[in-house]
C-alpha cells in the first residue's frame, strides 16, 4: 500500500475550519432532532398508554409506519416529496423561501423518526410501573391528569434515562444521514476534504475521534442525569 | 401530483426487482457474516483470558460509538487504496456491514447467553452431564429461545440500514427506485412505492417475529 501520509491536512486552512464547521453542524441537527424526538416522542408514548381507543390506535399507527420505513427514505419523503405534494404555495415556501431547508428537513426527518423510538421507551417506562399506582391515586381522587403527572410520568422517565441515553447517541450517529439532502454535516464535510485532498485516512480517522467523544460526552452527560434522577432501590428497564 | 399511474409502476417492476435482490443478498451476507463474527466475538467477551475479553468488549464499543454511513465511506476510499484497484461500492458496504452488525450481534448473543441462569449448569453438571452436554441440551436451546427473536429483529433493521448504499451508487432497492424515478421523471411516485413496499415487507416482519416471539418464549 503506497499512500502518503500528511496529518498536518488536519490543521490547514481552510479544512480546519470546514471540520469544525461539519461537528458543530451535527451537533445542531442532533440537538434540534432530539428536542423534537422527545417532546412528539413523549406525546405518542403517553397516547399509547391512554384508555380512548382511537388516541391508542392513532399513536400505535405513527410507531409503525415510522419505525418500518428506512430513515434515508424517510428523509427523502420529507425532502423530495413533501413540498411537491403541498398545496402549491406552501411547497413553493418549502424549496425557495425556508432558510436553511435541508437543515430543517434533516431535524424534522431525524426527530420524527426518533420519536417513534422514543415513544416505545416512554411507553415501557409507564408499563413498567404498576397498575397498583394508577389505581392508589385515582382512589386518593386525583385526576388521571394528575396521576399521569405526579406518578406515573416522574417515575416512568427514569426508568428509562438507560434506553434515553442509546436514542440519543442513536440521533447523533443517524444525523450522518443528513448528508444526502446537502447537509455539510461533519460525514459529508470529512468525505467533501478527502475527495479534494486524496487524504481519506487522515480525514476519515479525525471523524471516527470526533463521533468517539461526541458518543463520550453524551453518556457521561447521561450519567450525570441518571445519577441525578435515580430512584433509591429501583432497578431501570428498557423497551424490548 | 395527478393520480398514480399504475401502468407505469409495473413496467418499473423488472429494474425494482434487480435493486431488491441487491438489497436482499445484502441483508442475507450481512446477517450470516455479522452472526458469525458477532458470535466469535460474544465467545471472546465471555472467555475468562482478560485480554480477550477486553479486546472483543473494546470491538463492540468502537463499532457502536460510529455511524454506519462513515464506516461505508472508511472502506469505500481504503480498500482501493488497499488493493490498489477500485471494487465498488458493493464490496465496500458488505464489508462495512458485516463489521459493524457484528458489534450489535454480539451483544445479543452474549446477552442471551447470560440469560440462562448459572444454577442451570450446575444443575446439569451435579445429573452427570459432561460439560459439553450441559451446553448443548440445556444452556444452549434456551439462549437461543431467548435471542432468536432479537437476532431476527436486528436481520430487519439490517434490512432498512442496506439503504445506506445509495451513497457509494450500489444499485438496491432505494437506488433503483431513485434512478427509475430520476430518469422518467417520475420521483415522487418511485419514492412514495418505494416507502410502501419497505413498510409492507418490514411489518410483516416484525409481527411474524413477535408471533414467533410469542409461540416459544419460556
Amino acid at each position: 500500500m503506497r499512500y502518503n501520509w500528511n496529518w498536518a491536512i488536519l490543521v490547514t486552512e481552510p479544512y480546519v475550519y470546514w471540520i469544525l464547521s461539519g461537528v458543530l453542524w451535527t451537533i445542531l441537527v442532533s440537538i434540534a432532532g432530539w428536542i423534537l424526538a422527545f417532546s412528539l416522542g413523549s406525546l405518542v408514548g403517553i397516547a399509547r398508554t391512554l384508555r380512548q381507543p382511537v388516541v391508542r390506535a392513532v399513536a400505535g399507527a405513527y410507531v409503525e409506519v415510522f419505525r418500518n420505513v428506512p430513515l434515508l427514505v424517510q428523509i427523502f419523503l420529507w425532502y423530495f416529496v413533501l413540498p411537491e405534494i403541498l398545496p402549491p404555495r406552501a411547497g413553493t415556501w418549502l424549496k425557495r423561501d425556508l432558510p436553511h431547508a435541508e437543515y430543517w428537513t434533516a431535524v424534522v426527518s431525524l426527530g420524527t423518526y426518533t420519536a417513534c423510538r422514543v415513544a416505545e421507551q416512554v411507553r415501557a417506562g409507564i408499563q413498567a410501573i404498576g397498575r397498583g399506582q394508577t389505581y392508589a391515586g385515582l382512589a386518593t381522587g386525583l385526576t388521571s391528569f394528575q396521576v399521569y403527572r405526579h406518578i406515573l410520568l416522574p417515575v416512568g422517565y427514569r426508568i428509562i434515562v438507560p434506553a434515553l441515553t442509546s436514542e440519543f447517541l442513536n440521533i447523533f450517529k443517524n444525523s450522518s444521514l443528513a448528508l444526502t439532502i446537502g447537509v455539510l454535516e461533519l460525514t459529508s464535510r470529512t468525505r467533501q476534504i478527502s475527495e479534494y485532498t486524496y487524504q481519506p485516512i487522515e480525514l476519515f480517522t479525525a471523524a471516527t475521534v470526533v463521533y468517539g467523544l461526541m458518543t463520550m460526552a453524551v453518556m457521561l452527560a447521561m450519567r450525570v442525569v441518571e445519577a441525578r434522577t435515580r430512584i433509591p432501590g429501583m432497578i431501570s428497564v428498557e423497551a424490548k | 401530483m395527478a393520480g398514480i399511474d399504475l401502468a407505469y409502476l409495473v413496467s418499473t417492476l423488472p429494474l425494482l426487482w434487480e435493486g431488491m435482490q441487491v438489497t436482499l443478498l445484502l441483508t442475507v451476507f450481512g446477517v450470516v457474516g455479522g452472526i458469525a463474527l458477532g458470535t466469535v466475538l460474544a465467545v471472546l467477551r465471555l472467555s475468562r483470558t482478560k485480554p480477550l475479553a477486553l479486546a472483543a468488549g473494546a470491538y463492540v464499543n468502537f463499532f457502536r460509538s460510529l455511524p454506519l454511513l462513515l464506516l461505508v465511506f472508511w472502506f469505500y476510499f481504503l480498500i482501493p487504496l488497499w488493493l490498489g484497484r477500485p471494487v465498488g461500492g458493493y464490496y465496500s458496504a458488505l464489508i462495512s456491514f458485516i463489521l459493524f452488525e457484528a458489534a450489535y450481534f454480539c451483544e445479543i448473543i452474549r446477552s442471551g447467553i447470560q440469560s440462562v441462569r448459572h444454577g442451570q449448569i450446575f444443575a446439569g453438571l451435579a445429573t452427570g452431564l459432561t460439560y459439553r452436554q450441559t451446553m448443548r441440551s440445556i444452556v444452549l436451546p434456551q439462549a437461543l429461545r431467548n435471542m432468536v427473536p432479537v437476532l431476527l429483529t436486528q436481520g430487519v433493521n439490517l434490512f432498512k440500514s442496506t439503504s445506506l448504499v445509495y451513497v457509494v451508487g450500489v444499485r438496491d432497492f432505494l437506488t433503483a427506485a431513485d434512478v427509475i424515478g430520476t430518469r422518467d421523471n417520475h420521483i415522487i411516485e418511485m419514492y412514495c412505492f418505494a416507502a410502501v413496499v419497505y413498510f409492507v415487507l418490514c411489518l410483516a416482519a416484525s409481527i411474524s417475529v413477535n408471533r414467533l416471539q410469542r409461540r416459544y418464549a419460556l
